[in-house]
């Protein structure tokens, strides 16, 4: 019975082409520019990590000015903190896991003369750093405890750094020269690129990927300065020393807590804290520690923009717009065919099987419009892509859009051709008989 | 005119009324605030920086190695960039305006007082810095040679003679002469002097409000950590070429750094309002998609109206109507169904703003957007419903007789 509705159901739409077409590329363009923002949305606001993103907690002090807060509208938090805390946090250990971390950047000197020196963003943090945000090693590993608290010389290159210096070759033990200093490497990444940057949104959400990482300790020691925000209420002290001593925020600080009772256990630890240093004149704000997730301090930071969630509520306005305009062509054509129905009627088709019929219609132009709509949505992240540079990662047609696209263009055309065709299902056979 | 019998006929199909009417509105509010939203990127982005930005490029240079020796370097490389030909100018500078990294300060005008006046940005020069940047000068001096201090991480406070952008200046000092008058970039040391005004100077963060025009110029030069960035100014049309020949000029004199982010300031506002332009464009684009789609919707219904009612058209002109009142039936009809609609989607685009308003800090809309939408909108449905209405006045007077 499927196969003679849908041959049915093709006729009908082909006897009216341009109608038809309408309908599709109504149907087609609601539902690209729905998808186009809503994959936008979706992969910016998603989980970047899901296995264990509510295990890792972001640290938040108030260390700010007394007489006004970090941000004087909506009064939230520092987002980074100073050395002076992000030092005794990591000297105390108290989190299952746990890396302070700052982004440098510096000159890299190839030996092969062949490659011009060239300079790299990179990242200052803990050995932890490594087991906390699970990048894939290629080759080698991380660095250890041992020679975190050494200063060692050491590095871990991506897969990109690792193909410009040494052809892409095994380069665990070799050494590479950053801004005049030599460090080995203990390990190389394979191919690691968040969407999201999500663990220093401070310095961009969607800025481009470090080059390599050293020992956060290795870069105080040598007097590397962030490359990233820096941000002071007061003026440091003179020299490295007095900078570190300051108020100055600059360090991104990332703990791992393991369960709901270790996270308040590290609360009441920060609480702890926080509450000595007010001992020594220091945090003179009221007493505020947070400790949020990843999805909480996405969410805090404003990651997905207010430009994307304008469009998200744009394009389903728009998505109605194009189901209302197909609703009404729908309606039409159907009420034109009352005719046909209350022959069929006549005939002794019950009104399931007109139901049925029908609703096989409406499919078949929601299934079209959800394909051409597809095409178009790739066209529009194409688009997206285009103007907003630093999309490229989140700007992608993902299998559970597509899914999506496509059952949202079945759905709505089914709900667009039901109350037609239980119009045109009750319309009385004898009267449409009589007329003709 | 012959209102009653469109108003009764429309009543027969009341469902057609009402999504026809719900397009419409929805119409309206999207476009209205669609709009709104668009002329207000693009007030922004036409806020002019206060410098020339079309002959000036910047570029970073960041030495490395032992021997690398940041401050000889900085004279090495200006005195050579200032007599290169096609060189208007040059100046080592901190941050150029519009480029969204920079170092911003707080100004406080007594040293007792708790928290700022004013915010800033800082821009470092030398006595180069105005020419090159081409701000225009409206009161007091440019800096001295022999102002100019070097400052590095050891340096604590200012040097004592500033300049300042008006805005800031009116800030600071409304309606007074701001030359002479002094400010706190640090409470804990003396206090700096205004010694000229700027026209307009734009901070390096375009989209703050607290600081966009509120910027001090300070004659020093950043040393310590290897690297500098050089402003250009080249003579009309040569800015390109120049950049090319500067790029290479600066690795020549000193190979023993990188010279990156050469960048013409044109291009630094066009990155800046990358997101501004993308959201004007996308929004251009759902406007022209909605009113496409808007018109196919009222052409294909009203197309569906006239074929259903072909023969009561026929019996009309049978009874003595003219191809003209049949033509303005169909256009008044359409007039009523589009001001239905346009008086829900005022409604509609007033609240769409309010969200707007509540949820993201916006600003609400000029009232005149929504009258001028609706008559566009009015006009938009008089010329798709035009092609039916008179396919339906070809309809002859001998279809009455006629059976299906």
């Amino acid at each position: 019975m499927f196969g003679y509705y849908l041959n049915l159901g093709l006729r009908s739409l082909r006897r009216h082409p341009v109608l038809t077409a309408l309908m599709v590329f109504g149907i087609a363009l609601g539902i690209a520019a729905s998808m186009t923002s809503l994959t936008v949305f979706h992969l910016m606001g998603s989980d970047p990590i899901p296995w264990k993103s509510s295990k890792l907690h972001y640290v938040q002090l108030d260390n700010w000015d007394v007489n006004e807060a970090y941000d004087r509208d909506s009064g939230s938090l520092p987002d980074q903190l100073t050395y002076l805390d992000a030092a005794a946090l990591m000297a105390s250990s108290k989190a299952d896991k746990q890396a302070a971390m700052y982004k440098v950047a510096m000159p890299v000197q190839p030996e092969n003369p062949e490659v011009k020196p060239f300079l790299a963003l990179g990242r200052a943090t803990g050995s932890d750093f490594f087991a906390m945000f699970e990048p894939p090693f290629k080759y080698g590993g991380a660095w250890d405890h041992a020679q975190d608290s050494q200063q060692a010389r050491v590095t871990v290159l991506t897969q990109e750094t690792n193909e410009k210096l040494f052809g892409g070759a095994d380069s665990t033990g070799k050494r590479v020269k950053l801004d005049g200093v030599e460090y080995t490497v203990t390990g190389v990444l394979n191919r690691w690129q968040p969407r999201i940057k999500y663990y220093d949104v401070s310095n961009g959400p969607l800025s481009e990927p470090e080059s390599f990482y050293i020992p956060f300790t290795t870069a105080i020691g040598l007097q590397m300065g962030s490359a990233g925000n820096n941000n002071c209420y007061k003026n440091a002290e003179p020299g490295w020393e007095g900078y570190l001593r300051s108020e100055c925020i600059w360090i991104q600080y990332w703990t791992q807590l393991d369960s709901s009772a270790r996270l308040a256990e590290y609360k009441s630890f920060l609480d702890a804290y926080v509450g000595e240093q007010k001992k020594l004149g220091r945090f003179e704000r009221p007493l505020k520690t947070k400790l949020p997730d990843v999805n909480q301090w996405l969410e805090d930071q404003k990651v997905v923009s207010r430009d994307v969630e304008i469009q998200v509520g744009l394009a389903f306005a728009f998505l109605l717009v194009c189901l209302v305009n197909t609703v009404g062509l729908l309606l039409a054509k159907f009420t034109r065919k009352s005719a046909e129905i209350g022959l069929r009627r006549a005939l002794g088709a019950s009104r399931g099987q007109l139901f049925m019929q029908h609703l096989i219609e409406a499919g078949v132009v929601g299934i079209s419009g959800g394909l051409v709509g597809l095409v178009l949505t790739w066209g529009g992240l194409f688009g997206v892509r285009a103007l907003y540079e630093d999309f490229k990662n989140v700007a992608e047609l993902d299998w559970q859009m597509v899914l999506i696209t496509i059952g949202l263009s079945v759905l709505a055309a089914i709900l667009a051709g039901l109350f037609p065709t239980w119009r045109a299902c009750h319309v009385q056979p004898a009267a449409q008989l009589k007329t003709q | 005119m012959e209102i009653r019998p469109i108003v009764s006929a429309l009543m027969r199909s009341k469902i057609s009324l009402v999504l026809i009417g719900l397009q419409i509105a929805l119409t309206l509010a999207i476009v209205c605030n669609s709009l709104f939203i668009i002329s207000e990127r693009l007030a922004l982005m036409q806020r002019p920086s206060g410098m020339n930005e079309a002959d000036t490029f910047s570029l970073s240079s960041i030495g490395f190695g032992a021997n690398f020796d940041h401050r000889a370097s900085i004279a090495e490389d200006l005195a050579a960039l200032r007599t290169l030909p096609g060189v208007v100018d040059a100046t080592v500078i901190n941050t150029v305006p519009l480029s969204n990294g920079g170092w911003s300060e707080g100004i406080a005008l007594t040293q007792e007082q708790k928290t700022s006046t004013a915010p800033t940005a800082i821009y470092f020069v030398d006595e180069h810095g105005l020419n090159t940047l081409g701000a225009k000068l409206v009161a007091g001096r440019n800096f001295r040679a022999d102002e100019f201090s070097e400052r590095d991480r050891n340096v604590q406070g200012w040097p004592p003679g500033v300049i300042i952008s008006k805005p800031l200046a009116e800030k600071l000092f409304p309606g007074e002469d701001p030359i002479g008058k002094q400010f706190y970039l640090d409470q804990l040391q003396p206090a700096n002097t205004v010694i000229g005004v700027v026209e307009q100077l734009q901070a390096p963060w375009a989209h703050s409000k607290r600081v966009a025009e509120f910027s001090t110029l300070v004659p020093q030069y950043l040393i310590g950590n290897n690297a500098s960035r050089y402003l250009i100014r080249a003579q009309p049309g040569s800015r390109d070429a120049l950049m090319k020949q500067v790029e290479a000029k600066l690795g020549e004199i000193n190979p023993s750094r990188i010279v990156r982010e050469a960048r013409s300031l044109q291009r630094v506002r066009a990155e800046s309002y990358a997101e501004d332009r993308a959201m004007a464009t996308i929004l251009v684009i759902v406007i022209l998609s909605l009113l496409t789609i808007t018109a196919l919707g009222i052409v294909g219904m009203a197309s569906f109206w006239v074929t259903q009612r072909t023969k009561q058209i026929g019996t009309r002109r049978a009874l003595g109507a003219t191809r003209g009142s049949i033509l303005r039936y169909f256009l008044t009809e359409n007039f009523l169904i589009t001001t239905l609609g346009l008086v829900v989607g005022a409604m509609l685009a007033y609240g769409f703003n309010a969200w707007l308003i509540k949820n993201y800090q916006a600003a609400s809309m000029p009232w005149y957007y929504v009258p001028v939408g609706c008559l566009c909108l009015w006009a938009l449905g008089q010329l798709a419903v035009l092609g039916p209405a008179r396919r339906a006045a070809r309809v002859p007077p001998a279809m009455a007789t006629r059976s299906v």
